[in-house]
């Protein structure tokens, strides 16, 4: 009961923590290049569009800096055992993550909100992408951290805890450098969807005004270019992660497809109705295309979920080594069709917004590319959520691959106490979630703001002494 | 006896100036935070607290986070006990710290006067709280934890409120919210800075009496010796010095001496957190049951190459941060005065008519000073 309870808390406090990283990390990076591009072309559009979505990027990444505190304390809170075991190895990417990237993010952001005019324009321009660098190298260390529970290297055991022998090999673990790619590069996509569908909205809004009309239309076709050349990469950094996990978790990538036995040549399971495991109602099928992602081979072995599972029992002794396959395997399916779907988005928005001098988006089809692009905005949080949902749940049962299962790595608790934070965490961030989705829809429909020229902000420098107000 | 000088002592040390930083720079803008009701006439007031801790507060919050971090790396075993044990406690801290982070963002973001109170209140008791529970988990670590033989504390919440525990939260609870109201009285100025000056003679008082009632009680009380543990006198030496420049910092505040007072309070953190540090070596989680039954440093440390990794990033990183974040208050060095009346508008710069942005009161990455009143603008 302590584990189940312990372990939906943990899916709770981390999957609502990544609706908000991604836009953090998407939106600084954009916002960055915005107000770049504002101050090199001295481009007064850029600096009201930058403006505008600098302003959701900080609704996002108040929510995203609480939320990430959770988790810091959620190892120790729940997860004590887990955090004796692993606290050699896994305590330092946190600790660099809090000291390298934590304080990158905040001090600087400090700096950009209350800086603007107080700082040169260069200056103001730097802190945003020192912003930007903070939330990259917080991905970096604490994928470092997740990567090594999905593939320990540098360590050995000794006295039943993991223990530091190599800390390049941890830096240098390959399952971490394809999931940093892939995360990173959606959390861009992530804030690009999000740009794409308000501009687009924004463009077709009836009482837009020309001027804004002109500056929206900027933002839907930089967005969308955006959009689809991250979330081809994401799919190239995503294909890299199936052969490293074929050869480093064979039973998750069996997982994902659903493989009982082991095949040659294995083909790709697009969609299937009724039981995974027996025969299947209906079932559509790629040939050969699973052992083409998996070892890049027209006929290469794929391992299925009965052959591994005997092989681990012979490794690790009894006991069931198979995750969840339906969650597995639906979750892997939503991810990549969610992506598929935001290509193909993303792709049409740079046909619609191909002509600039029109001051509009083209064609007939343009209501319904912006309809599209509006509902758009929820794929990359489905992908993203799926895709941690099939990371992890692909995991199980171990917390750490081969080294703890989860069962062994929950504290001692009463089954009160951690009901009572499930509780908590799911009424905090239920009313944390409606406010800031209500928060961010106001500032969507926010006129932009006047600007004159990409200099400091209007009113800058007449109040003297008087700094501005804030908050 | 434990070596003195190793890198498990080292990283105890440092943990110990991670939490003293942390309490240093956080204990003001809590203080601040608490304090602002009280010296706020009106929603200006209030702003302008508020913007005096606005550009650091969220840098000062996340040196709790690399302590937290530091403890995992360093000392998987505190880390998970102190977690696992102060169960509730924490819980409670991260939940008014998740509440008082949003309420600084959310605030400004619509323009109502009952949405900004409402807010307030958030910021207000996301302050409170952790001010008071800081105190009492550490006072509680000082004066030992009913621990069992295999190490763990069963006690709960309420075990964890021993009267020395309540009044050692109290004491935390009023040394910041001074250490808050002298940051007030040098960042801010006029009818704003007299009030928190009036009002640090009061606080200063409550904050003397309660950590020396703590120093006291603490050094009277005794706890299971531990092998290797420093001489009673140190930390009691380090208690009365927090307590005098407890004292010093109000007289010094109320003599507008405002960046010496600063320095005195901000020692008088600096000192309890000594006190505690060194009443707590060698363990990390004394037990008032059985010394045997505490977890030492040595038991909780990291192996070697942990440590090792984590003393080089640090040797390199840390003076960064400190240079950046010193910066910062550098950059927003000037003290806020209250913007005149007649101003409550910006100029609409280079062009006539109204600006778009009185649309709300949202004025985040803008230099605007309307902010959170229906813009009034004179011609």
């Amino acid at each position: 009961m302590q584990l189940a309870l312990a372990r939906w808390e943990f899916a709770v406090v981390t999957v609502f923590h990544f609706f908000f990283v991604p836009v953090t990390i998407g939106l600084a990076f954009l916002v960055a290049t915005m107000e770049t591009l504002a101050l090199r072309k001295q481009d007064a559009e850029w600096e009201r569009l930058s403006r505008f979505f600098g302003r959701m990027f900080l609704i996002n990444i108040a929510v995203g800096v609480v939320t990430g505190i959770t988790l810091e304390f959620q190892f120790g809170l729940n997860w004590s055992a887990y955090s004796i075991f692993v606290g050699n190895i896994f305590g330092a990417p946190l600790a660099i993550e809090a000291l390298l990237a934590f304080f990158m993010e905040s001090t600087f952001i400090g700096l950009w909100v209350f800086g603007r005019d107080r700082l040169s324009p260069r200056l103001h321009l730097a802190t945003i992408w020192m912003v930007s660098l903070g939330t990259v190298l917080s991905a970096l260390f604490i994928l470092a951290a997740n990567s090594w529970m999905q593939h320990p290297v540098g360590y050995k055991l000794v006295g039943g805890k993991a223990v530091l022998t190599n800390f390049w090999a941890i830096l240098g673990n390959p399952v971490l450098w394809g999931a940093f790619s892939h995360t990173v590069l959606a959390a861009f996509a992530t804030a690009g969807a999000l740009m794409l569908g308000i501009s687009a909205w924004r463009v077709r809004r009836k009482d837009a005004s020309p001027e804004e009309k002109s500056a929206f239309l900027k933002g839907a076709r930089f967005s969308a270019a955006f959009t689809c050349v991250t979330t081809l990469l994401v799919a190239v950094a995503g294909d890299m992660q199936a052969r490293l996990m074929d050869t480093y978790q064979p039973m998750k990538m069996a997982a994902a497809e659903a493989l009982y036995h082991t095949a040659h040549g294995a083909s790709f399971s697009l969609i299937t109705i009724g039981n995974l495991k027996q025969k299947p109602v209906f079932q559509i099928r790629v040939p050969h295309l699973l052992s083409l992602i998996a070892n890049l081979s027209w006929n290469g072995t794929v391992q299925g979920i009965d052959n591994l599972q005997a092989a681990d029992v012979a490794k690790y002794g009894k006991g069931s080594y198979i995750p969840v396959i339906p969650l597995t395997y639906w979750s892997f399916r939503i991810m990549v069709g969610s992506g598929i779907l935001m290509i193909l988005l993303s792709a049409w928005g740079i046909w619609a917004a191909r002509r600039r001098a029109s001051g509009q988006l083209e064609g007939t089809g343009a209501i319904w590319f912006t309809r599209a692009a509006m509902w758009g905005m929820v794929l990359p949080f489905v992908a993203n959520s799926f895709g941690w949902i099939f990371t992890e749940a692909g995991r199980q049962p171990w917390v750490v691959w081969g080294l703890m299962l989860t069962a062994k790595g929950v504290s001692s608790l009463t089954v009160a106490d951690i009901a009572l934070t499930l509780g908590g965490f799911v009424v905090i961030y239920t009313v944390l979630g409606v406010i800031d989705a209500w928060l961010m829809v106001r500032a969507s429909r926010r006129p932009l703001d006047q600007v004159y020229a990409a200099g400091p902000a209007e009113g800058a420098g007449t109040e003297g002494e008087v700094p501005g107000l804030i908050y | 006896m434990a070596p003195f000088a190793n890198l498990n002592t080292t990283w105890f040390a440092l943990i110990g100036l991670l939490w003293a930083g942390y309490l240093f720079l956080e204990g003001f803008d809590f203080g601040v935070s608490i304090v602002a009701p009280v010296v706020s006439r009106d929603d200006t007031d209030k702003r302008l607290c508020l913007n005096a801790i606005g550009p650091v507060w969220d840098g000062n919050e996340v040196w709790l986070l690399t302590a937290g971090g530091a403890t995992f790396a360093a000392f998987p075993l505190w880390y998970a006990r102190l977690f696992n044990g102060f169960y509730l406690a924490l819980f409670l801290i991260l939940v008014f710290l998740i509440a008082r982070g949003v309420s600084f963002e959310f605030r400004n973001k619509v323009d109502d006067l009952r949405w900004r109170r409402a807010w307030d209140w958030v910021n207000f008791l996301g302050s409170f709280v952790p001010a008071l529970v800081w105190g009492v988990a550490f006072t509680d670590l000082v004066h030992g934890i009913p621990l069992s033989p295999g190490g763990r504390y069963y006690g709960g919440l309420p075990g964890l409120l021993h009267p020395i525990a309540i009044l050692g939260g109290l004491a935390s609870l009023t040394l910041f919210s001074l250490h808050g109201l002298v940051f007030l009285s040098l960042k801010t100025s006029g009818d704003l800075a007299s009030r928190a000056r009036r009002l640090a003679l009061p606080v200063g008082s409550a904050a003397v009496a309660t950590l020396a009632g703590t120093v006291a009680w603490v050094a009277s009380a005794g706890r299971p010796a531990v092998v290797g543990q420093l001489t009673g006198a140190v930390p009691l030496a380090l208690g009365v010095v927090a307590v005098v420049a407890v004292a010093a910092g109000t007289a010094l505040v109320i003599a507008e001496r405002d960046g010496w007072a600063f320095a005195s309070t901000g020692l008088a953190v600096l000192a309890s957190m000594g006190a505690v540090w060194s009443r707590m070596f060698p363990a990390v989680f004394p037990a008032s049951t059985h010394a045997a039954n505490g977890l030492t440093i040595a038991a909780a440390a990291s192996q070697h190459n942990t440590l090792v990794v984590m003393t080089v990033v640090a040797a390199i990183f840390v003076p960064f941060v400190l240079l950046y974040q010193g910066w910062t208050y550098w950059v927003f060095r000037k003290r806020l005065t209250r913007p005149p009346e007649a101003r409550t508008s910006v100029p609409a710069a280079g062009a006539g008519g109204p600006s778009p942005r009185s649309h709300d009161g949202d004025g985040a990455g803008s230099g605007a000073l309307t902010g959170g009143r229906p813009t009034t603008r004179h011609a």
